[in-house]
């Protein structure tokens, strides 16, 4: 791990000596960092744990029906910056963030922003499965209910259905909704989570290593998942497996280490990576 | 002989481990010998203790009876002919007693034997055929077979605790009254039956009248307060601390405060609620009302300290599940955490008042060992609990109390067993549900 760390803080060093040739900043992001038609706009964010700085100066938009993906070795404080998205890092002791962060034009670490509805227009699927030990049913039905979006059992279960249906999940489950939904497989679970996410119709959907905990054959279905609810959601989605980036998403973010390293098309970033630390982060020398 | 030195072969590791192992494996039996050895005595104590106080005990649910003829002479009870109950209620039943025991033995004639057998009968006897009279007025005027309660001293004998062996001025019991007793079950009028008084009486001076029905709805509405007092407020608390809570400076105050509570002697609870709840807020003493309140201060950390325990053993994961669909945190909690952590709750809240129900000492300090004959009615009716009656009957010096001690101690361990079979039973069944 220290022989590890010391690597790439040498790599660093390097690049940085390769960067500054070019006029750029070690910190500073190449390529993008904006699109045409941005949901969420993201401006010098910096999250602190404690003492610990976790991000450091990161801004990335997030666009309308594109999915962007973010890699980069443990600990570079990808997944930090997707909490941030949400705010889920409030229910972190000790963790502070600072910048400017907008949902639609509103910053969302504003005072007056309450963080719940903000929650149900920024979802979030989490890296481990994690149903209410509930039924399959309730646990769709649970965001509806507490934010008041039906007004009728029907309508209820007609969002319950759609919702499973979005998720890919209703021709396996219809027959069984009102069976816990912790039994079901850990694929199943995962897309059940989503369903649940998208039960209360968001603008955006936070994924977190959604695949992680999955086998190759779910993985799959997920990431076809991933890639018909672009049509509607903007999708930003944390990942440790390079190919599945490759394969989902429009945009992809590098993190080193807290900084957002690059920034780019897809198709570019990995067949043509402007920043050494990026290339050798994709073609597997480190990470 | 010396055989030529060879140089010594290289020790092959599975030499040495070969070698070592005999060893470890013995320290591993001896292990596991003092484990099942210290576990089998600690059950053997036990089961020394309960055979112990079920051999004292067992005979408490029994009592003697002895049959007599008994006229209800209409001249005593209703001299009127009225039939009026409460002419019925005021009736002299002892006289109506005292002439049948004359009739069952005409011989005895002198005044100190007459009295000896007046008293092989409880002085509970009376009540008998007054509430008869009261029930079946018919029985006026007739002649009917009843099995009055045996006396105290009569009941032990017929138990065996008391030994005929001994010289007559060393006994309870003259050699008059034995003589009596010896003519009656030579008739067939001695038995014992079930002992359905010992659960439906309050306490009595007579051991024989003596029951724990007064304790028993004592305890009751004790515990019933008691949970309502500290159940929610402890959850509450728990919910607050754990959940809710900076963490600071003073909530590690409140946390070390509140384990020390748990620590606290019992009997410090009992001066608190005297200081606290009787003299100033002027609660009546000696009511279940001021028992709860004591024991539910006493059970509060229990439950507060199972609570958070059981709280953060719900996993972070189904806390973010529900934050991240917009629950609020106070949604969070109520639909998802504080249901997963209710077993274990529960747990804790049984274990808390297992312990209240065996709690004596703080109640003596707030006037529950008063001597109380009536059934409590209410939260604020004077009451003493099963403990304290215990003790009570510990203290007293007639015979017939020491089965009933064990007896009351036997219906105790009962409850204790039942709630904590109750909390492992809950503790099995909602484990692990996520």
């Amino acid at each position: 791990m220290s022989t590890l760390a010391s690597e790439i803080v040498r790599d660093t060093s390097a690049v940085s000596a390769a960067d500054l040739a070019r006029g750029g900043r070690v910190s500073g992001t190449i390529g993008d960092i904006t699109t045409p038609d941005p949901r969420m706009v993201c401006r010098g964010v910096n999250v602190w744990y404690g003492a610990k700085q976790a991000i450091k100066d990161v801004g990335l938009d997030i666009g309308k029906n594109q999915v962007v993906a973010m890699i980069g070795p443990s600990g570079c404080g990808k997944s930090t910056f997707l909490r941030c998205l949400n705010r889920m890092n409030d229910t972190i002791d000790g963790c502070r963030v600072q910048g400017s962060i907008q949902l639609d034009g509103q910053e969302i670490y504003d005072k007056r922003v309450d963080p719940v509805p903000l929650r149900a227009q920024v979802g979030m699927v989490f890296q481990k499965p994690n149903p209410f030990p509930k039924s399959i049913y309730e646990n769709v039905a649970y965001g509806p209910r507490i934010h008041g979006l039906t007004n009728s059992k029907a309508e209820l279960d007609a969002l319950v259905e759609t919702s499973l249906q979005k998720a890919g999940l209703w021709n396996e489950v219809k027959d069984r909704l009102d069976q816990p939904g912790t039994g079901l497989s850990g694929g199943q679970q995962q897309r059940l989570c989503i369903a649940r996410t998208i039960a209360v119709s968001p603008e955006v959907i936070l994924m977190d290593e959604p695949c992680s905990a999955l086998d190759p054959i779910a993985t799959a279905i997920i990431e076809e998942l991933i890639d018909e609810l672009r049509e509607q959601y903007a999708i930003a989605i944390v990942t440790h497996s390079m190919q599945q980036a490759a394969r989902v998403s429009q945009r992809t973010a590098y993190f080193h280490l807290g900084d957002l390293v690059e920034v780019g098309e897809t198709n570019q970033i990995f067949t043509n990576p402007q920043h050494r630390l990026t290339e050798d982060y994709i073609t597997g020398r480190f990470g | 002989m010396r055989t030529a030195t060879q140089p010594p072969a290289p020790r092959r590791t599975i030499d040495i481990v070969n070698a070592s192992l005999k060893r470890r494996y013995a320290r591993e039996r001896r292990f596991r010998f003092m484990g099942a050895a210290a576990v089998a005595l600690g059950l053997l104590f036990v089961a020394i203790l309960f055979a112990d106080i079920t051999l004292k005990g067992y005979t408490a649910f029994q009592q003697t009876y002895i049959e007599v003829p008994v006229y209800f002479d209409p001249a005593t009870i209703d001299p009127a002919g009225s039939r009026d109950p409460q002419a019925l209620a005021a009736a002299d039943y002892l006289a109506v007693v005292k002439a049948s025991m004359r009739r069952l033995f005409p011989d005895v004639t002198e005044r100190s034997q007459l009295r000896e057998l007046y008293a092989l009968v409880s002085a509970g006897a009376p009540q008998q055929l007054q509430s008869m009279a009261l029930r079946h007025p018919g029985v006026i005027g007739t002649t009917r077979d009843v099995w009055l309660i045996a006396a105290g001293d009569v009941d032990m004998l017929v138990k065996g605790h008391l030994d005929r062996a001994l010289p007559e001025a060393d006994r309870r019991i003259k050699d008059s009254s034995i003589l009596l007793l010896d003519r009656l079950a030579a008739d067939g009028r001695i038995e014992k039956r079930f002992n359905t008084g010992f659960f439906t009486n309050g306490t009595s001076r007579e051991p024989e009248l003596a029951g724990i029905a007064g304790a028993l709805a004592g305890t009751f509405y004790t515990l019933v307060l008691t949970l309502l007092f500290s159940f929610p407020l402890g959850v509450g608390a728990a919910l607050y601390l754990q959940e809710f809570a900076p963490k600071n400076r003073w909530t590690d105050l409140i946390e070390v405060n509140i384990n020390n509570l748990a620590a606290v002697p019992s009997i410090v609870f009992g001066l608190l609620g005297l200081a606290v709840f009787i003299n100033f807020f002027g609660v009546p003493r000696s009511t279940p009302l001021v028992g709860a309140l004591v024991l539910g201060l006493m059970t509060l950390p229990v439950i507060i300290i199972a609570s958070r325990a059981a709280l953060q053993s719900v996993p972070p994961s189904i806390r973010e599940a529900a934050l991240g669909v917009g629950a609020s945190p106070l949604q969070t909690q109520f639909h998802h955490v504080l249901p997963l952590a209710m077993p274990g709750i529960m747990t804790g809240a049984i274990i808390g008042m297992a312990r209240a129900l065996g709690e004596s000492a703080p109640l003596l300090m707030i006037g529950m060992i008063a001597f109380i004959v009536d059934v409590p009615q209410g939260f604020t009716d004077s009451a003493t609990v099963l403990p304290v009656q215990i003790y009570l009957w510990a203290d007293s010096p007639e015979r017939g109390f020491v089965e009933r001690t064990s007896a009351a101690i036997l219906v105790l361990l009962g409850f204790l067993v039942l709630m904590n079979l109750a909390a492992v039973l809950l503790r099995r069944r909602f484990e692990r549900r996520w």
